[in-house]
């Protein structure tokens, strides 16, 4: 591991500043998963502006009634937190649903959104990996892929991203605050992560030196019925095989609102807006699901050895839509 | 051969481990937390290669890392003499067997420098096309020697011609992919030479045997060399002889001249301490309509490495445990490319038996008989290959009290009988074995003027409780509270010992201890209450020639499991939601230490079914799934209601005790019983382990 220095920013501005003035430099949350990348030497940054004790530790409810989660929040107080708990159950699911309750206590919410993939040979040096070192090929495709995408890979990149609370996110609408040297921009959670296509090393629309001050949780679907559900291959501690975040409001036995987000099938948290638009305003039964569901996975491309990926994750949107669906008040 | 005394008091008792303490508030020192004045720091460099020759070194970056003491590699390591484990003959020679293989060690005066010395090496290297994929049918197998009974093929009858023309047949083909030992301390040494003496702190399951090796690797007598493992963070097999680490270790101090500490990295485990072997497995039954057995044939494939042959003996249990006229059982080798594989928790049963027991459900299903019913009827009271009497066999009774405590009885066989909204729930029995082993083993025991009695031996508790244990063993047998023993393991300067392995460590240790007690206890008694002279007395004992004798038995213990799971069928997903195990062992000695052996060895037949498994990359020729993300070992979460029990067998045909092995029986079969649950929930029979939600989604 290559020697680094470590700088901590007390302000904002000062973290920006920094990283500008060091070249190479990282922001420092939690450090879950960063530090585990510098052990390994796919990371190599010069310098870590540590960020974890800026003031961006607060959820708080805006006038308008969205709420403002600060970055460093971290995933397992996130989870608890009441205004969550009673306004967006998706996201408290989609955030117990990852990781473990150390790493939950540890992370923080804009580290959360900027991990990397956990594909081993973007973990291995000693592999090709064009997110790693572009150009260098792609090792997972003619290899061990069984937990790659299904949906919007290309010839340079299958890999997913592992986010579960990612995946809440952009079934919510939620917005990504931004702040850089050029100032203050927001960006919609559900444009935040890129497909891979021929840049797959970057994984977000984050500009350099841009730092991840807060998540914007809009008012619309507060309060809505939501629900998260994960597949994966022990009960706890696993990344997702696929995941589906829903939001759903039927009323009068039509659909009024609805948002659906795969998890573990693509590169970036996958909205499943075909299949959303199949559904808003139609009724909210069997059906209209498996129709609606079916138009969304028809641009599948699964790879030799992840086919199972499809039904999967359509049986597990179809499951929540159901349940969703079914608590429901019938008029 | 005499019984513990009648006022035996501590054996049978649950005894907490005595190093406990120790061992939770952190002051248990485990073999890289020695820290001799000016230690320095090893780090590994794995070869990236599956097949081929180093051809260029470059270490001008590595050497220029600050700290950097010295870069090892085949051209200036100390050259080693010949040993039988070709693993060991590290950094001998430029030839790389496999990925991973070690080709380089970086020294430094910390860990960091070492490390980033290490990644800042460039190796060049001339590749070979290599192959690591099994495939049971390779012409490549062969047929390995069968040095003591559990490889090679044994026949009895005409398997074949039987099957052929009997009125009920099952033949399927099981797989179970690689497994890792994993044990939570990594592998790891801490090594000085003193005065050509070498001293080692390392992390083993038998620390005499590490001495020897160190001495023949290193040509000194074994006097000028002693190995601790005082605490030892599992093993599970995989430290059950010397590992590479320990031999760099040694090398590094020896090149340096200070102490030298390696711990081996996670990721790099795979690849340089053993694995379990894949192995395809195909099973061919044939049966009349009653359910009696007629003919047995069991074909095992599995691989090894270029540089050493190790044999899965899967099929070594099937000689074991069903009466049946007509066997074969084969074992056939496939020499790879592949990291050179070895023991891991009940090797050669843990995946045969998975084999065996799911083609007896097969067999059951197909003749509408009870899975229970179909094992009680092809009990015997003898081995059925070597026709020896077992010492003792009580597998009938595990599978009825098993039935019984599980709730058993009233099952509808029928598979998706029983649903709970979208999820199948089913249940399942297997069976379980093990051989009941024991070695020869020294020990000596000490009695002082001050009343503390000293036992000696140099046993390993791997964290299992063998300190506890032993201190039972000796107090019953002088005749003194368990108080007053001291127990003193884990040094090869003490009474050679076998390893901590096989399930035979407290038998064998125990022997030894009990063998010294009570000539003890004869030699106090002479002194008729004359006090003791002011150095104590003392008596050693070594079973050498005892506890190996051949036996007129087949000495095994035996044991059933009980799995009960639910599938869901919108994901595929399988828990387990109840575990029960009854085993046959002898006599318990410790309730409290067998009982955590017992569902440990469960959780890991869990974790085997349901949950573990990896990868061998084609075209880079290594595993895929190196660290605990990855290599799925169960969690909490995934460990229910699990109960481990045991019926009373008094076998006096074993060791003093009474005793049968108890550190492997628990993931015997427990594979088998959960996969047969799966079938009864769902129907279908899944042959290939483990049972991920990709292989399971599609059956439903």
């Amino acid at each position: 591991m290559k020697p680094f220095q470590y700088l901590r920013a007390r302000t904002v501005e000062e973290a920006t500043t920094l990283y500008a003035d060091h070249p190479g430099a990282r922001y420092l949350g939690g450090g879950t998963n960063l530090v585990d990348l510098m052990k390994q030497g796919v990371e190599t940054p010069g310098t870590l502006v540590d960020v974890s004790r800026l003031p961006l530790g607060e959820v708080r409810e805006l006038p308008d009634g969205s709420v403002r989660i600060g970055a460093m929040v971290r995933n397992s107080d996130l989870a608890a937190h009441p205004l969550v708990r009673e306004r967006y159950p998706v996201l408290s699911q989609a955030l117990l649903a990852g990781a473990s309750g150390q790493l939950r206590n540890a992370a923080t919410t804009g580290g959360n959104l900027l991990q990397r993939t956990r594909c081993p040979y973007f973990q291995d040096l000693s592999k090709p990996c064009n997110k790693r070192a572009p150009g260098s090929g792609c090792g997972a495709r003619e290899g061990v892929h069984r937990d790659h995408a299904i949906l919007g890979h290309s010839s340079q990149c299958i890999a997913t991203h592992p986010s579960d609370m990612a995946v809440a996110l952009a079934a919510l609408d939620a917005q990504v605050e931004l702040h850089g040297r050029q100032g203050e921009r927001t960006v919609a959670a559900d444009a935040f992560h890129r497909l891979p296509g021929d840049r797959p090393d970057q994984d977000t629309e984050i500009a350099p030196g841009e730092l991840v001050t807060g998540v914007l949780l809009p008012p619309a679907p507060a309060g809505l019925p939501s629900a998260y559900r994960k597949a994966r291959d022990r009960a706890s501690y696993a990344f997702a095989l696929a995941s589906a975040a829903v939001v759903l409001s039927v009323e009068d036995a039509r659909i009024r609102y609805v948002r659906i987000a795969f998890g573990g099938v693509a590169h970036r948290p996958w909205r499943a807006r075909r299949a959303e638009e199949a559904l808003l305003g139609g009724a909210a039964d069997d059906a209209a699901f498996s129709r609606a569901l079916r138009a969304e996975l028809a641009a599948a491309e699964p790879l030799r050895d992840n086919a199972f990926k499809v039904p999967l994750v359509r049986n597990l949107a179809h499951d929540v839509l159901t349940r969703l669906a079914a608590a429901a008040p019938r008029h | 051969m005499p019984d513990i005394v009648a006022t035996s008091s501590a054996l049978g008792t649950p005894a907490e481990r005595r190093e406990g303490p120790d061992k939770v508030t952190g002051t248990a020192r485990y073999a890289a937390e020695h820290h001799p004045e000016g230690r320095a720091y090893a780090w590994p460099v794995p070869a990236t290669v599956a097949r081929g020759t180093l051809t260029d070194i470059d270490d001008k970056h590595t050497r220029a890392v600050p700290g950097v003491v010295t870069v090892l590699t085949h051209l200036n390591a100390p050259r080693l003499a010949e040993s039988d484990d070709a693993t060991l003959a590290v950094l001998q020679n430029s030839r790389v067997p496999h990925r991973g293989w070690y080709v380089a060690l970086v020294v430094a005066d910390t860990l960091e420098a070492a490390r980033e010395g290490a990644e800042a090496l460039r190796l060049t290297y001339a590749e070979e096309p290599h192959e690591v994929t099994l495939r049971g049918d390779s012409p490549d197998a062969y047929v390995p020697e069968d040095s003591d009974g559990t490889s090679g093929e044994h026949v009895r009858g005409e398997p074949d011609t039987v099957h052929a023309s009997a009125p009920v047949h099952i033949d399927a083909t099981y797989r179970v992919p690689p497994l890792h030992n994993h044990p939570m301390e990594p592998h790891a040494a801490t090594a000085e030479w003193q005065d050509g003496r070498l001293v080692v702190h390392d992390s083993s399951q038998g620390a005499t045997k590490v001495r020897d090796v160190l001495a023949e690797l290193f040509d000194l007598p074994g006097d000028r060399v002693t190995v601790t493992s005082e605490h030892v963070g599992g093993g599970f097999g995989a430290k059950g002889t010397p590992r590479p680490h320990v031999v760099l270790a040694a090398m590094a101090a020896r090149v340096t001249a200070r102490p030298v500490t390696l711990v081996l990295p996670r990721g790099d485990l795979p690849a340089v301490v053993g694995h379990r072997s894949p192995t395809v497995q195909r099973l061919r039954l044939a049966a009349d309509p009653d359910g009696i057995l007629l003919s047995v044939i069991h074909e095992v494939t599995s691989h090894t490495s270029r540089i050493k042959e190790f044999v899965e003996t899967a099929a070594a249990a099937t000689r074991v445990m069903y009466a049946s006229p007509h066997s074969r059982t084969t074992h056939r080798v496939l020499p790879l490319d592949v990291p050179s594989p070895s023991w891991m928790r009940a090797p050669g049963e843990a995946p045969g038996m998975y084999a065996l027991e799911s083609a007896m459900d097969e067999l059951a299903v197909a003749l509408g008989i009870d899975p229970i019913e179909l094992r009680l009827r092809n009990d015997t009271g003898t081995e059925p290959d070597s026709s020896r009497p077992f010492s003792s066999r009580n597998l009938a009774a595990c599978l009825r009290e098993g039935a019984r405590r599980f709730g058993w009885a009233g099952r509808d066989p029928r598979p998706r009988a029983r649903t709970e909204g979208p999820t199948l729930i089913g249940t399942g029995v297997a069976a379980a074995t093990y051989p009941a082993n024991v070695s020869p083993s020294r020990a000596s025991v000490h009695a002082a003027a001050d009343g503390i009695f000293t036992v000696r031996v140099n046993a390993t508790d791997i964290g299992t409780g063998a300190r506890t244990v032993l201190a039972q063993i000796a107090a019953d047998t002088l005749g003194v509270p368990v108080e007053r023993v001291r127990i003193d393991i884990g040094s090869s300067d003490l009474p050679d010992a076998p390893l901590a392995g096989g399930s035979s460590g407290t038998a064998s240790w125990g022997w030894a201890v009990h063998e010294a007690s009570t000539q003890l206890a004869a030699r106090l008694a002479e002194l008729e209450g004359d006090s003791l002279p002011a150095e104590g007395v003392e008596a050693v004992a070594d079973t050498e020639g005892t506890a190996d004798a051949d036996s007129a038995y087949a000495r095994h213990a035996f044991g059933a499991h009980f799995a009960e799971v639910g599938v869901d069928t919108v994901t595929g997903e399988i828990r387990v939601r109840r575990l029960l195990g009854v085993y046959a062992v002898g006599r318990v000695l410790n309730p409290r230490t067998a009982r955590s052996q017992f569902i440990g060895g469960m959780t890991m037949g869990l974790g085997m079914a349901l949950t573990e498994g990896s990868t061998l990359d084609p075209a880079f020729g290594d595993f895929v799934e190196r660290d605990l993300a990855a290599y799925h070992v169960p969690v909490q979460a995934d460990i229910p209601a699990v109960e481990a029990h045991w019926i009373d067998e008094d076998d006096p045909h074993l060791n003093p005790m009474g005793s049968k092995g108890i550190g492997e029986i628990g993931i015997v079969g427990t594979a088998a019983a959960i996969g047969n649950a799966v079938h009864h929930a769902t129907g279908a029979r899944l042959r290939e382990l483990p049972l991920t939600p990709d292989r399971v989604l599609g059956c439903l």
